[in-house]
């Protein structure tokens, strides 16, 4: 060989720790050390999804910006002007733009968790990772569609003068529910995805009711106050009357709602957690 | 610190026939579920539920490999090779048993794992890398010299939809083949690519091996297996079943492939074929077993026929393949009559030069566009000829011919010729 080979690190065993291989037991539900050492494999699903989404797209990363607001505008017209839905005294666009912001991104962010691992199955069957970096990459790659939307929503909040309140501070704990409740069912669904492939089918239909449970089209007000707190065990109800809460001051503080909620994200994500671990080692022969 | 890199123990994987299909459809858990809630969401749960369609692909394995050994996993289709590798590069769990490997693994069950079409041969590279366990800066390290040994240089900036197929293949081993875990999990990676480029590759896993790295490297040619493994493990039906030196282990693995065919003796026919070939020996030269051929010829060859009903437009076709399925040869007989009943065919070949290995007739017979009968004839045909070429892998070709070879010193003949002709010219 003509280039020179550099020699092997030598390196002693005992630098790494060893692998131990046998059969999985018990309900340890995620390994936080051995995730962080594949965080830059993390990174890497990230950044690649994020690559290859708009790739041969004739207006490219655009898609983020017209999906929501063309959604924006037929909702205006139809829940806002024509059925009249109460929008807490905000403008339509911004009532629902609001809204829409959290659910696009949930909407992209579960789905895409609910497929990676089928997706990927050519790479699970060959080589090891522990396997729940994969819903994990897909929650957080659709955060930069969420981030471009975003910055859409300020040029409308300029054009209708809204000016945020205070409360804008509590929405990075909203957009992290969001995140927690995409990853919650989609650890679920993407592990019984990998068993059966009906998940699939039953995703849109899933999105579809999922939406019309959550306050997007009209607000939680129109729930009646004693029912609130089972509104709330949809974690979305939380996260969407929180988005509009805290991004234009407008409405109520999801108090109650928001407690149930984070009780049921919390539940979900641990359940999901504790399931995706479960099917983790069979994952390989069953996808 | 002890010196063993990797020690199974008693590791066992079970599988279940069909169980894919039986988990593509939720239907079937439905009324299941009525009696056992919650128990769908699991896989493989209900032991009854699957009776008897289960089967150890792998059982009861127990090794020890010590650091810097260079193992090499030999076995028919189907003996586990594949399972123990994946077991031990972590792919799936093993059903009962336990195996510990020291140190940083990385396995290549496959090259290429993770590549993306519509990235570029860089971005490829920095994803694989990944995957395959390599850091960020680590990759930036090596990445020209993977680019160099990929020969695609030019291309890096393209996406990898515009590469050949060689192309990504090569770039794909490349990029594996910088992989520096103290421990290599190695599924037969090898066939890829052309043949400058497999034997290029064979240089990088012989460097690899003498790196003092753990290795253990599956492969169907022996010829691999011998030059680059010191010890050799030998599955069979998912069981070891001899481990020990590769000198060793290849030859009696050789030995036991001929003893298989040996067993069963003279013609190997299926009696049940009323319509099509019924078996097929090696002629002449007469031999122990009709098909092992130990000499490079003159070699006649027997097909045996049976035909139910006459045949007024046969068209027959013979090829011959080597063990990965390269054609050898190909011909093909038209337009014969034959009558019902039994009929030989006979081929004379004047000489069959080719490398030892195992070989497979292939043969066919139609009426017209029909067909009557292909045949992959069973068993293989074992060449075990004296080798009349370079042993080294790279310089191993699939002639095998002896050669007479001769040197002269042309200087004087040279001057003898001059020295003539210059007679010549002056009479």
């Amino acid at each position: 060989m003509a280039v020179p080979q550099a020699q092997p690190a030598m390196i002693a065993p005992n630098e790494y720790p060893s692998v131990h291989i046998a059969a999985r037991r018990g309900w340890l539900a995620l390994d936080l050390p051995e995730l962080w050492a594949y965080r830059e494999l993390l990174y890497f699903f990230v950044w690649r999804d994020i690559k290859v989404r708009y790739k041969q797209t004739a207006i490219g990363a655009a898609w983020a910006v017209l999906q929501p607001v063309m959604t924006m505008l037929v909702f205006s017209l139809f829940f806002g002007r024509l059925a009249r839905i109460p929008s807490q005294g905000l403008p339509y666009p911004v009532f629902y733009y609001c809204a829409l912001l959290p659910w696009m991104y949930f909407s992209t962010a579960m789905q895409g968790a609910t497929n990676i691992v089928v997706d990927q199955q050519r790479v699970i069957t060959k080589i090891y990772f522990p396997r729940v970096v994969l819903p994990i990459a897909a929650v957080l790659s659709g955060l930069l569609d969420f981030a471009i939307s975003f910055v859409v929503f300020l040029a409308i909040m300029v054009y209708y003068r809204i000016v945020p309140t205070a409360a804008i501070i509590w929405l990075p704990g909203f957009t992290l529910l969001a995140i927690l409740t995409a990853l919650g069912v989609g650890l679920w669904l993407s592990a019984l995805n990998a068993l059966y492939r009906d998940v699939r089918y039953v995703l849109p239909f899933l999105v579809q009711f999922w939406m019309f449970a959550s306050p997007v089209a009209y607000p939680s007000s129109l729930v009646p106050e004693k029912w609130r707190w089972l509104y709330g065990l949809n974690p979305m109800a939380g996260v969407i009357e929180g988005f509009r809460w805290a991004l234009t001051g407008h409405g109520q503080p999801p108090g109650i709602l928001l407690a149930t909620s984070s009780a049921a994200v919390l539940l979900l994500v641990l359940s999901g957690l504790v399931y995706f671990h479960a099917m983790e080692g069979t994952i390989a022969d069953v996808v | 610190m002890s010196d063993i890199a990797i020690s199974a123990n008693r590791l066992g994987k079970r599988y279940r026939l069909g169980a894919l299909r039986r988990q593509t459809s939720i239907r079937e858990r439905l009324s299941d579920t009525l009696r056992a809630p919650f128990r769908w969401l699991r896989p493989n749960r209900d032991e009854s539920h699957m009776g008897p369609r289960e089967f150890w692909a792998l059982r009861d394995v127990s090794f020890e490999i010590r650091n810097g050994d260079v193992v090499g996993l030999i076995g028919r289709n189907g003996a586990g090779k594949s399972t123990l590798l994946k077991i031990l590069s972590r792919v799936t769990q093993p059903t009962e048993g336990s195996a510990e490997i020291h140190g940083r693994v990385g396995s290549l069950l496959e090259v290429g794992t993770g590549f993306h079409l519509e990235l570029t041969g860089r971005e490829n590279t920095y994803l694989n890398g990944a995957i395959l366990g390599m850091g960020r800066r680590e990759i930036s390290r090596k990445f020209d010299e993977i680019v160099a040994f990929a020969e695609v240089a030019d291309f890096i900036d393209t996406p990898l939809k515009h590469y050949s197929t060689g192309m990504q293949m090569r770039l794909a081993f490349a990029v594996a083949a910088h992989l520096e875990p103290e421990t290599l999990l190695i599924d037969e990676v090898l066939a890829v690519g052309d043949m400058a480029f497999q034997k290029k590759c064979l240089g990088k896993m012989g460097e690899v091996a003498s790196g003092g790295r753990t290795i253990v490297f599956v492969s169907h040619q022996l010829n691999q297996i011998r030059r680059l493994c010191k010890k050799a493990i030998w599955l069979d039906h998912g069981k070891i079943f001899k481990i020990g030196p590769t000198a060793e282990i290849a030859g009696a693995y050789e030995t036991s492939m001929m003893d298989r065919s040996e067993g069963s003796k003279g013609i190997v026919g299926l009696p049940e074929v009323c319509n099509g070939f019924v078996s097929w020996e090696i002629v002449e030269p007469r031999a122990e077993t009709p098909n092992i051929l130990t000499t490079s010829g003159p070699v006649r060859i027997k097909f045996v026929l049976r035909l139910s009903k006459p045949v007024s437009d046969g068209h027959h076709g013979i090829a011959l393949f080597n063990h990965e399925r390269q054609l050898m040869w190909g011909w093909a007989a038209h337009n014969l009559q034959l009558t019902e009943g039994t009929h030989e065919i006979h081929y004379l070949f004047p000489t069959l030069p080719l490398r030892p290995g195992l070989y497979n007739w292939d043969v066919s017979l139609f009426d017209g566009v029909k067909e009557i009968d292909r045949w992959a004839c069973f068993p293989e045909m074992t060449i075990a000829t004296e080798i009349h070429q370079d042993l080294r892998d790279e310089w191993n070709g699939i002639l095998n011919v002896p050669c007479e070879f001769g040197i002269r010193n042309m200087e004087n003949i040279a001057v003898v010729g001059a020295a003539e002709r210059a007679r010549g010219e002056s009479q």
